[in-house]
């Protein structure tokens, strides 16, 4: 394939995967909608992280702390002056909060950006975590902006889209429907367009930011920094760069977890949560952006297929019931993650791209 | 109201070096797998959970005596971290910086689900082999328990500086450590030294565990902070440099306890619990950026 018919394709199949996202909530429960908005929330997050450590080469394992600072940023924001003990006052719309909030985690991530620099592999890795862990309890030491432990509560503020939501009719049973723009959405389908229209907006930026001579610059830096520098690629510049975009990815999926789950708390951004991100770009392939969706279905999904869930008649009940108890899932998931190091290094987009190539090298030999 | 003060400042420090000994029992199985393997373990805290679990194990439902427990639990720990270094690390230690780190995490993440899915995740307790008797040394009220922690640790240490200067197994781990390659053409196997040094970071790991129990309560997160308390240590102290993990745990503790007694005055009220793995982050990122080689350790030196 040349390049071009190669972009061409690339094109189709993104418009494909943009119908298939645009039509599939006809074909789901609306329950399944809200988890499928999740994936959408990861996919964000792991676009940034990928670009940090799929392109540029540089470690996180403390990646849900900049969502953490992003669902932070547009919880206080929305809720205005509620927490502070007064009527909700200020607040500001959901929606409008996102780019606040990758602004806010964005710059802390260059500020980040800027030691991490003297710090490399294992040691940059190390220093993340760190973070990572440090986290909760620093959001819990500064109670008057954050409400401590117990956290913000965001459920039924009128910021909050959808609250005013109501059953239709006298059937219960039907989730309850509001009106915006014209068109009538159950909070769980708003919640899947919502995050969904910003995450293929963000994919499409990434490519955009990827594809140049930005990209460029970050795949050298990661491939080589001696030759980075040699060819005039300022490192501070471009891996404090790598931070920040990276951040402000992680911080819009923070906004919007913190508006899909209702509210934060210290716990809704554990360590785990950061844990997960690595491993959904692991999952999807370093470097790839496509395999990413692979990744952000398998960190929302594995947790629920390590409870056996959907997965009920392929599995023996002796294997399910034991998997159903508390720990069970973690085991599952801690194993699937080794092996999937040993026989998948480069992830799913990987093997993908490893059979794709094979295919394209044989049309080229049979052309010959 | 002065030697009130001072009494109440050596009642921090002695509690400090205490729970700096377990900081640095960990932090010494750290640097021993760095310095080896080149890897940063972050399972090293959920190993010396679930090997605390075993001991707890032994004692409430198969009514061992203490000591026994923690004898079997040193061996059956030093067996389980050479069969992880064989069946688990050993497969992509050649590989990229991210596929370890990743194994690692796996590995933490399992290890805290089973200790989970066997033992509930209900917190347990521990006894204390040093019983709870309290003296008081001039004023300063010290327990069996730091007195046994502090003892215990430093003894640890001793064996193990004795097995790394005054054995041959120690000569190979050492060599191993500084040149793989010549290290294997002089007949030392390299692989079986490696494992072996993850057999002796799991026994410093139960050790740890054990000492940690009785004070803070066995639950399946008890190791998580810390862990990071020893990744202080071991980056203060210099993550290749076992003395320094040593002296990088016993200052990190004391310096925390230092924290929390300073709190007490005005300029310090700022400081409260909850800072105190933020604390520990500061200091692993403030190392990182001035002195990134630790106390001890020598700067890295990399050819291009």
């Amino acid at each position: 394939m040349t390049p071009r018919t190669q972009r061409l394709a690339g094109f189709v199949a993104f418009a494909a995967f943009v119908a298939f996202v645009l039509v599939l909530p006809q074909f789901i429960s609306d329950f399944k909608a809200r988890e499928y908005a999740y994936v959408g929330i990861y996919l964000i997050a792991l676009l940034g992280l990928n670009i940090l450590t799929g392109y540029t080469g540089q470690i996180s394992l403390g990646h849900g702390a900049f969502m953490a600072i992003g669902g932070y940023t547009t919880a206080i924001l929305m809720a205005g002056n509620e927490q502070f003990g007064g009527p909700v006052a200020g607040g500001l719309q959901d929606v409008w909060t996102l780019p606040i909030a990758g602004l806010v985690a964005g710059l802390s991530g260059l500020a980040f950006g800027l030691p991490a620099l003297r710090l490399a592999g294992l040691y940059l890795a190390l220093a993340t975590f760190a973070i990572a862990v440090a986290l909760p309890s620093t959001v819990k030491r500064f109670e008057e902006f954050s409400g401590g432990g117990q956290g913000i509560q965001l459920f039924g503020l009128p910021t909050l889209t959808g609250s005013n939501a109501a059953a239709t009719g006298d059937d219960f049973s039907a989730p309850a429907t509001f009106d915006l723009l014209g068109i009538t959405f159950t909070q769980n389908d708003w919640m899947y367009y919502l995050t969904w229209s910003i995450a293929l907006v963000m994919f499409a930026g990434a490519w955009l930011i990827l594809r140049g001579r930005t990209g460029r610059a970050f795949r050298a830096v990661r491939d080589s920094e001696t030759a980075a520098v040699s060819s005039g690629v300022s490192l501070a510049r471009y891996k404090t760069l790598a931070f920040g975009i990276s951040a402000a990815y992680a911080g819009v999926a923070g906004g919007l977890f913190a508006i899909a789950s209702a509210f934060v708390n210290p716990d809704t951004f554990p360590i785990a949560l950061s844990i997960f991100l690595l491993v959904g770009i692991v999952v999807g392939g370093l470097g790839l952006l496509a395999g990413l969706v692979f990744g952000a279905i398998f960190i929302a999904f594995l947790p629920l297929w390590a409870q056996g869930q959907d997965l009920g008649s392929l599995l023996p009940d002796r294997i399910i019931e034991e998997t159903q108890k508390p720990g069970g899932p973690a085991i599952v998931y801690g194993v699937v993650l080794i092996l999937l190091m040993f026989v998948l290094p480069s992830g799913v987009g990987g093997l993908f791209r490893r059979v794709g190539g094979r295919i394209t090298s044989r049309r080229y030999s049979r052309s010959k | 109201m002065v030697a009130a003060a001072f009494t109440d400042f050596m009642q921090q420090v002695v509690s400090g070096l205490a729970s700096g000994g377990i900081y640095a029992l960990l932090a010494l199985a750290l640097v021993i797998i760095h310095r080896s393997t080149g890897v940063i373990n972050f399972a090293q805290g959920e190993m010396a959970t679930l090997s605390t679990y075993i001991a707890w194990a032994l004692i409430a439902h198969h009514a061992w005596s203490y000591w026994p427990a923690f004898a079997a639990t040193l061996v059956l720990s030093f067996i389980g971290g050479v069969g992880i270094h064989r069946v688990v690390i050993r497969p992509v230690e050649r590989g990229s910086v991210l596929r370890i780190v990743i194994v690692t995490i796996g590995l933490l993440v399992a290890i805290n689900g089973f200790v989970v899915w066997q033992w509930s995740g209900e917190p347990q307790q521990l006894q204390s082999p040093f019983g709870t008797n309290v003296y008081d040394i001039g004023g300063v009220i010290v327990a069996a328990q730091d007195i046994g922690t502090i003892a215990v640790a430093l003894g640890i240490v001793l064996l193990l500086w004795g097995l790394f200067q005054f054995t041959k197994v120690g000569l190979a781990l050492r060599a191993v450590a500084v040149n793989p390659e010549e290290a294997r053409l002089v007949g030392v196997r390299v692989s079986w030294m490696l494992a072996l040094g993850w057999g002796l970071a799991a026994l410093l790991g139960a050790v740890a565990g054990m000492l940690t129990a009785p004070t803070v309560g066995l639950d399946s997160n008890m190791m998580a902070a810390v862990l990071i308390y020893a990744f202080a240590s071991a980056v203060l102290g210099g993550i290749d440099s076992p003395i320094g993990a040593v002296v990088g745990g016993l200052a990190i503790g004391v310096l925390l306890n230092m924290l929390s007694f300073l709190s007490q005055y005005s300029a310090f009220d700022w400081f409260t619990e909850e800072l105190r793995l933020p604390m520990a982050l500061l200091i692993i990122l403030v190392v990182l950026l001035v002195r990134p080689q630790g106390i001890f350790g020598r700067p890295e030196v990399k050819r291009v």
